[in-house]
């Protein structure tokens, strides 16, 4: 479907990383593969390091930390926002809502729209689009948007499919209204018939967590993991995205009377180099103008890489200019989405860590 | 320049490439093995394959890859 929503636009982000980083080479041994095949895969889909929490941490301790940081640089008040929405796929509890548990925690007051979104690697498009519509009441004057997953304590550590990519990661995204009445283009399709090609299989009401389903087996091809880790069919995520997203980038310029060279840059999900370059090879976009650097230095952290993208590669640009930018996301449900959306200029623009300010 | 087989053989060199007639149902290769083994391709010989064209049954033996690399203009 295709949608269009005017008049709203970011004023700022903040993305929150924990200080823990890990080395693939240190990791290798994890994995049941010679290290010359581990290597290899460390050349071809850009793993080289990531940013994976230490300890029980979880999605309200990396917001809290970055509205704090917020606070505490002046840069938004404490009152400054009507709603919270937290897109998540690794709430803190079952109930209640992490986003009423971040409330809670940072004393906000009671006038506040407080959504847990289940969504992944599209999560940062599904959010903006409930940040628009909930920007249409006139009580809500702006919204603050949370991206934050700390996936790495599902995934197993002997999963050489998952575990080298996976990052944990937070951002922090205000959206206001824009006085200037742009139009934002953007299109959304989802697609259950292929949910399982991720999930997490058990630990649910479906499949209750137990002893067998924290037992670790091998798979065929040597990772092991248990039901309650996350399972990735690689293949199937690799030939949706670039099955998928191609035309959807297309048909998302053509709706909105776009030209492609007037694109300043393309802001995808990252999951890995290999696969966003195969994309940049299709679309005929110059690796230049889609960044595919976020996996690399802090791993994929679902919703976060494109703010993540924002601030590690463009921070200088969108604090003082406007870029045309094209956002794409796609991942669990199986979710696909676009948008063509002024981006900037912000009036901050971030990367922390946590613990402790970088 | 190298052979496919010379790259084949680079990805897992224990395995002789030469008989075999379906490297993945064979175990021979993997979903990585394969995205290595087009990243090496692309670079020795100077092509893009397509990520729609990452598919098992274009890799699945020699003459599939031969197949894959003549739709790109090589004949390898």
């Amino acid at each position: 479907m295709n949608l269009v929503f005017r008049g709203k636009r970011i004023e700022g982000l903040l993305a929150v990383l924990p200080a823990n980083e890990r080395l693939f080479i240190d990791e290798m041994d994890q994995f049941d593969f010679p290290r010359a095949r581990s290597l290899k895969l460390k050349e071809v889909m850009g793993y080289d390091r990531h940013r994976i929490v230490d300890g029980p941490v979880c999605v309200s301790d990396l917001a809290v930390a970055g509205f704090e940081h917020l606070f505490a640089q002046g840069v938004l008040d404490r009152d400054g926002f009507d709603a919270l929405i937290l897109v998540t796929q690794s709430p803190d509890y079952f109930m209640p809502a992490t986003s009423s548990v971040i409330q809670g925690r940072l004393g906000l007051k009671q006038d506040m729209f407080c959504m847990d979104i289940n969504q992944g690697c599209a999560g940062f498009l599904i959010g903006l689009y409930q940040a628009f519509m909930l920007l249409e009441q006139p009580a809500i004057r702006r919204v603050a948007l949370i991206n934050a997953d700390v996936m790495s304590r599902k995934v197993s550590m002997h999963d050489r499919n998952s575990y080298p990519l996976i990052g944990d990661a937070a951002s922090i995204t205000l959206v206001g209204r824009d006085d200037n009445d742009t139009l934002i283009h953007a299109n959304l399709k989802m697609d259950g018939s292929r949910s399982d090609a991720l999930k997490i299989p058990a630990g649910g009401w479906r499949e209750p967590s137990s002893a067998e389903t924290r037992t670790p087996h091998a798979d065929a091809e040597g990772n092991l993991r248990a039901r309650d880790n996350l399972v990735m069919d690689g293949s199937a995520v690799f030939n949706f995205v670039q099955t998928e997203v191609p035309p959807m980038i297309e048909s998302l310029l053509a709706t909105a009377g776009a030209d492609a060279a007037a694109v300043d840059t393309y802001l995808f999900h990252q999951p890995n180099r290999f696969m966003l370059q195969k994309l940049a090879d299709k679309m005929q976009v110059p690796y230049t103008k889609m960044p595919s650097n976020v996996v690399e230095h802090f791993g994929n952290s679902s919703g976060v890489t494109i703010p993540l993208a924002i601030a590690l590669n463009l921070r200088e640009r969108v604090l003082r200019e406007t870029l045309t930018a094209v956002l794409g996301g796609f991942g669990v449900g199986l979710t696909w989405s676009s948008m063509l959306l002024p981006l900037g200029p912000m009036a901050f623009c971030d990367m922390i860590n946590y613990p402790g300010v970088s | 320049m190298k052979s496919i087989l010379d790259i084949l053989t680079d990805i897992r060199p224990e395995f002789d490439f030469s008989t075999s007639q379906d490297y993945l149902a064979d175990g021979m290769l993997d979903s990585f093995d394969m995205l290595a083994l087009v990243s090496d391709l692309d670079r020795e010989f100077g092509i893009r394959i397509e990520g729609t064209e990452i598919l098992p049954e274009n890799f699945c033996n020699l003459q599939a890859i031969r197949n894959l690399l003549s739709k790109h203009g090589v004949a390898a």
